[in-house]
């Protein structure tokens, strides 16, 4: 039975956890509002050309919003200035002034891609040939960014930049790169069958479904080399190109190449832009800087805060599946929180 | 002039120069070659390996880095028993895969 009430949900956040919540609370009978920090939907999915496994592109995921989200209020450019909790609602004070008052909030906040440049030795920001994950979807797009060459001879990724990495702050395994690496680099190659692809991993994480295929396909049908050991440094040769230097450590021998082109594959790291609205909100934050859920396994996108829930990335690295099952089950815990209020 | 010291050669390993044809010709013929995880099952499982140091992962290794003479002393080794041919997760013809190095070592320059 649907709650005969037009509730109104407050959903922070436009990316694809706070889309796919919002859908599925209108489903559900109430009202939700989208606050959106950025001037359109989508976040970092709206980055992306296409996604693993199957290389469907971003689009697919992204265009039925536009339909499904026409009766849901949006503020975009917008963000959240307090949200202050009242006896039996919150209310949530907007940047454009308006205020809202709902019945819950659904924080789907999301996370940063890590900033390359703050690993000094991989040269991003300073030689001309190093670009990032999202730097190589948005080529992908546009077919247009100067660092990357017409014709690479041999094009290296450089996995868990960022991730798996105390010193830059995020021990975390951000999950998702692995397998982009390796979509990336099937790319790649189909772009420029002559080019040796070259994948610097510490370890290939490929726990998804098809992702173990996908690296086998990457191996055998498309000769990409996996070289396990960390690129510890890189450096500009005298005709522009770049020299990588990392052990190779199944022989435990340094190794070296020069190539036209390095990705960095930034990892999803925590936005530490979301601290104070969690702290406003008495939402606890975990070691990682991530929201922290009431437990992780039957609990993920519940809080210990009445009538607070948490969807997709802002508790930590997630695939665009496991996001979008996420939102849908945010949904649903705000549907039960009313029901059993109402009671 | 002796100072009393001597440059050694370096280890590292440049993989845009280094030599890898007999790799390349070898998974032509063997693609599955290239599907190694280097789990080291096979070398865990080889009778061999703890007398003589052979392994079918450091072999394709090695012909990936260019280290033919290493590969041909570790191939002198093998009993071509197949146990690592059982165990390899990836269903790599391991056995064949030696064999066809073999072949490859006595005809480089040949029809392989």
């Amino acid at each position: 039975m649907l709650l005969s009430m037009k509730e109104t949900i407050l959903v922070v956040g436009g990316g694809i956890a706070g889309m796919e919540t919002a859908v599925q609370l209108k489903a559900l009978g109430l009202t939700p509002v989208i606050v959106e920090k950025n001037s359109s939907l989508g976040g970092h999915v709206a980055q992306w050309n296409r996604l693993f496994p199957d290389m469907t592109p971003a689009s697919k995921v992204l265009d039925p919003y536009n339909d499904a989200l026409k009766e849901v209020d949006i503020y975009t450019d917008t963000e959240i200035a307090s949200i202050n909790s009242l006896q039996k609602e919150y209310a949530a004070v907007l940047s454009n002034g308006k205020t809202l008052r709902c019945k819950a909030v659904v924080f789907a906040t999301g996370f940063k891609l890590f900033e390359a440049e703050k690993k000094e030795e991989y040269g991003y920001g300073i030689y001309d040939r190093v670009i990032t994950n999202r730097d190589l979807e948005r080529w992908f797009d546009t077919r247009s960014d100067e660092r990357v060459p017409a014709k690479p001879a041999a094009i290296g990724f450089v996995h868990c930049v960022g991730s798996r990495d105390v010193k830059a702050g995020n021990s975390q395994c951000s999950k998702v790169c692995c397998i982009t690496a390796i979509k990336q680099a099937i790319e790649m190659k189909e772009l420029f069958p002559d080019t040796e692809i070259y994948c610097f991993y510490m370890d290939l994480r490929l726990f998804g479904k098809k992702y173990e295929d996908f690296y086998i396909n990457a191996q055998r049908d498309y000769g990409i080399h996996f070289i396990r050991g960390r690129v510890s440094e890189v450096a500009e040769t005298i005709d522009g190109r770049v020299q990588v230097k990392a052990e190779d450590t199944l022989s435990g021998k340094p190794v070296k190449v020069k190539l036209d082109l390095l990705v960095l594959m930034s990892g999803i790291v925590c936005d530490r832009a979301n601290n104070e609205l969690a702290r406003s909100v008495s939402l606890p934050l975990d070691e990682d800087g991530f929201f922290r859920s009431l437990d992780n396994i039957a609990g993920v996108t519940c809080t210990d805060r009445k009538g607070l829930f948490l969807a997709g990335t802002c508790t930590g690295p997630k695939t665009v599946p496991e996001t979008l099952a996420e939102a849908r089950s945010a949904a649903l815990n705000v549907y039960q929180y009313l029901k059993a209020k109402k009671k | 002039m002796d100072f009393g010291f001597t440059l050694s050669p370096s280890s590292a390993i440049e993989l845009d120069t280094l030599d890898s044809a007999l790799y390349r010709k070898l998974c032509r013929i063997e693609p599955g070659a290239r599907t190694c995880i280097g789990c080291g099952s096979c070398s865990a499982t080889c009778t061999a390996a703890e007398y003589s140091g052979m392994s079918v992962r450091k072999l394709l290794l090695g012909l990936q880095r260019g280290k033919k003479a290493e590969v041909e002393r570790m191939l002198s080794n093998c009993m071509l028993c197949g146990k690592c041919t059982m165990v390899c997760p990836r269903g790599i013809n391991t056995r064949r895969v030696i064999l066809t190095v073999c072949r490859l070592y006595d005809n480089v320059e040949g029809t392989l």
